[in-house]
C-alpha cells in the first residue's frame, strides 16, 4: 500500500520570505490574540521564533528575569488539568516581569455556575492583561476573545487547537535540524482527538515540512479532513512506512480517558502495532528527532528506553515551552507602528 | 543625485578617521587594553565596536573581546511602539570586573543607554562602564554623557540623523535629515 494524499495533489505552498526581509506583522494589522495557527503568517512565525531565541537566551543568564512586561498581569485560567502549560506560561510572565494569577476552574466560582463570560468578564476587571485559558470546549477561546480587551491565549481547547505547543515544536525542530522546510515529518497516533496535531498541522505546513500522519483507521480523521488547506498531507496506518525516511517523529498521547468507545481492539494490541521502539526508529533518517508534547504513557506510543535516548528532545520542548511564550507575550504587548 | 532634504554631516574618510581617533582615545584613557571588553548596541553599534576593535588590534596587537547587546526588552517605551524581533545578546566573556566599553551609533535622548546599563548590570558587574559615539546630538532626557564622542552636532529635535554603515547600508556616511514640510 502506498501512502495515500489528502487533500489536493499540487498545493500551493506559500515560500518562507528570505532571511532579512522578517517585518513583524503587527506593521500592518495588530495580534491581540493567538487562537490558533491558522491565521498566521510566515512571517509571523519568523518573528516568533527568532524572537524564542533571544527569549532562551535570557532563561541562560545568571538573572533569568528581564522589566519588559512589569506592571502587566497574565491569568492563567484552566478548565482542564495541564501541567507543563501552566507552569511554562507563570515562568514566562515571571522571566518578563509580570505578575501571575492561576486560577483553576475546579477551585473558582465557575463550581458555583459562573458561565465562562461571567468568569471572563470578572478576571478582566480584576486588571487581566493577558487570558491564557484551557476549555474542554472546542472555541471557547473564541468566544472569549470577542468579548475582552485582554489578549487571550489559547492554551488548548477541546479537539481543536493548541498554538503555543506547535510553536514550540516548531522552534525545537529548527533549533535541532536547522530548518523546517522540506522535513518530513510523522506525527504518529491518535490524531483524531489531538489538538495538538491539528495546530502542528497548520503550523508544519506553513513553514514548508511534509507531514505523514499515521494511526490506527479509527483514530486518523476523515480523508476529507484538510480539505481546503493550502498544504498536503500524507495519511497511512502502517507505523513503518510513516517512520521510513523521517527527519522528525512525534508521537502523541494515547488520550486512555477517551478511549471508551472502543475505537481500537486493546492496549496491547496498540503498542505491538504502533509504540515507537528502537527496532522501528531503525527506519528513520540518522539523527531524526523525537517529539512528544506530554504527558507521556511511557510503554504505549513510546518505548521508555527511545524517550530517554539521544534522539528524544522531549525535555528540550518543555525548556523551549517557556521561551516561546515568552516571544509570544512580548510580541503581543506592543501598540501597532 | 543627493537628496535636497538631507545634509552630509560625515563622509567615509571623516568617519574613518573618527574611529581610528576613538580607538586610542579609549586604549589612552584606560591605559591600554587589559580587562576592555567591547559591547557593541544593536544595530549599528555592533559593527561600529568592531572597527573599533580592528583599529586597536591594529596598533596594540590585542585582540579585545567585543559583544553584542539588545536592549529592547530592558526599554521604558515598550508599549509605545510596535515590538521589534529580537536579536540575540551575545557577550564571549564574563563582564564582572571588567571595563565595559559600550558603543552606538547616535546618542539623543540617553534612554537606550539607560536600558543597555540596566541590561549589562543583570549581566554581571563591571568594574566600569564607558560610553562611546559616532554622533551625540544632544537632547538628553536623562544625566547620561558619552565619554568618547566621534562629533558633536546640534539638531533640532524634529531633525533626524541617519548613521549608514558600509556592513548595513552600504556606504559609510552620517547625514542629517530635514523633517519633510508640510504645505500648509
Amino acid at each position: 500500500m502506498s501512502l495515500e494524499v489528502l487533500t489536493r495533489p499540487s498545493p500551493a505552498r506559500i515560500s518562507p520570505s528570505p532571511a532579512g526581509q522578517l517585518q513583524p506583522t503587527h506593521a500592518h494589522k495588530p495580534r491581540r490574540h493567538v487562537l490558533d495557527l491558522d491565521d498566521f503568517t510566515v512571517q509571523e512565525v519568523e518573528a516568533v521564533l527568532q524572537t524564542t531565541a533571544a527569549m532562551k537566551d535570557v532563561l541562560q543568564r545568571p538573572i533569568k528575569k528581564v522589566p519588559t512586561l512589569r506592571g502587566k498581569t497574565l491569568v492563567t485560567l484552566f478548565y482542564e488539568s495541564s501541567t507543563r502549560t501552566r507552569v511554562a506560561f507563570e515562568l514566562a510572565a515571571k522571566a518578563l516581569g509580570a505578575d501571575t494569577v492561576s486560577v483553576a476552574a475546579a477551585s473558582s466560582s465557575v463550581t458555583k455556575g459562573e458561565s465562562l463570560i461571567d468568569t471572563i468578564r470578572t478576571l478582566q476587571a480584576l486588571g487581566a492583561d493577558f487570558v491564557v485559558m484551557r476549555h474542554h470546549q472546542a472555541g471557547a477561546p473564541y468566544v472569549v476573545a470577542d468579548e475582552v480587551s485582554a489578549s487571550v491565549i489559547n492554551a488548548g481547547d477541546g479537539w481543536h487547537a493548541h498554538p503555543t505547543q506547535a510553536l514550540l515544536d516548531l522552534f525545537t525542530i529548527r533549533e535541532r535540524l536547522g530548518r523546517i522546510d522540506g522535513l518530513r515529518v510523522a506525527i504518529i497516533g491518535d490524531i483524531l482527538h489531538s489538538r495538538v496535531a491539528r495546530s502542528n498541522l497548520w503550523g508544519l505546513g506553513l513553514m514548508g515540512a511534509n507531514v505523514v500522519l499515521c494511526g490506527p483507521p479509527t483514530l486518523l480523521p476523515a480523508p476529507d479532513f484538510c480539505d481546503g488547506l493550502p498544504w498536503s498531507f500524507l495519511r497511512t496506518y502502517r507505523v513503518d512506512e510513516a517512520i521510513e525516511g523521517a527527519d522528525v517523529i512525534m508521537l502523541l498521547r494515547m488520550q486512555l480517558e477517551r478511549q471508551s468507545g472502543g475505537l481500537f481492539p486493546s492496549l496491547r494490541e496498540y503498542v505491538r502495532t504502533y509504540a515507537l521502539t528502537e527496532e522501528r526508529l531503525a527506519r528513520a533518517k540518522p539523527g531524526a528527532v523525537i517529539m512528544h508534547p506530554g504527558p507521556m504513557n511511557e510503554g504505549v506510543e513510546i518505548d521508555p528506553r527511545v524517550a530517554r535516548g539521544n534522539q528524544s528532545v522531549i525535555e528540550t520542548q518543555v525548556t523551549n515551552g517557556v521561551a516561546v511564550r515568552m516571544a509570544l507575550l512580548y510580541l503581543l504587548s506592543g501598540l501597532p507602528a | 543625485m543627493p537628496d535636497p532634504d538631507q545634509k552630509q554631516l560625515l563622509g567615509a574618510d571623516d568617519i574613518r578617521r573618527a574611529v581610528a581617533r576613538l580607538a586610542h582615545e579609549v586604549v589612552e584613557r584606560n591605559s591600554g587594553v587589559e580587562s576592555l571588553v567591547l559591547v557593541g548596541l544593536r544595530t549599528r553599534g555592533i559593527p561600529l565596536a568592531r572597527r573599533l576593535q580592528q583599529r586597536i588590534d591594529e596598533f596594540e596587537h590585542e585582540r579585545v573581546p567585543l559583544g553584542e547587546l539588545d536592549v529592547t526588552l530592558y526599554r521604558d517605551d515598550v508599549y509605545q511602539r510596535a515590538p521589534r524581533i529580537l536579536s540575540p545578546t551575545s557577550i564571549p566573556v564574563d563582564i564582572g570586573e571588567k571595563t565595559v566599553v559600550l558603543v552606538d551609533d547616535v546618542l539623543y535622548t540617553g534612554r537606550t543607554i539607560r536600558a543597555a546599563l540596566d541590561a549589562l548590570i543583570d549581566l554581571g558587574r563591571p568594574r566600569a562602564i564607558q560610553l562611546v559615539c559616532l554622533v551625540d546630538r544632544g537632547h538628553r532626557e536623562l544625566p547620561i554623557r558619552p565619554d568618547y564622542v566621534g562629533k558633536n552636532v546640534p539638531t533640532s529635535r524634529h531633525e533626524k540623523v541617519a548613521v549608514r554603515l558600509e556592513e548595513i547600508d552600504g556606504v559609510d556616511e552620517v547625514v542629517l535629515i530635514q523633517p519633510v514640510q508640510v504645505p500648509a
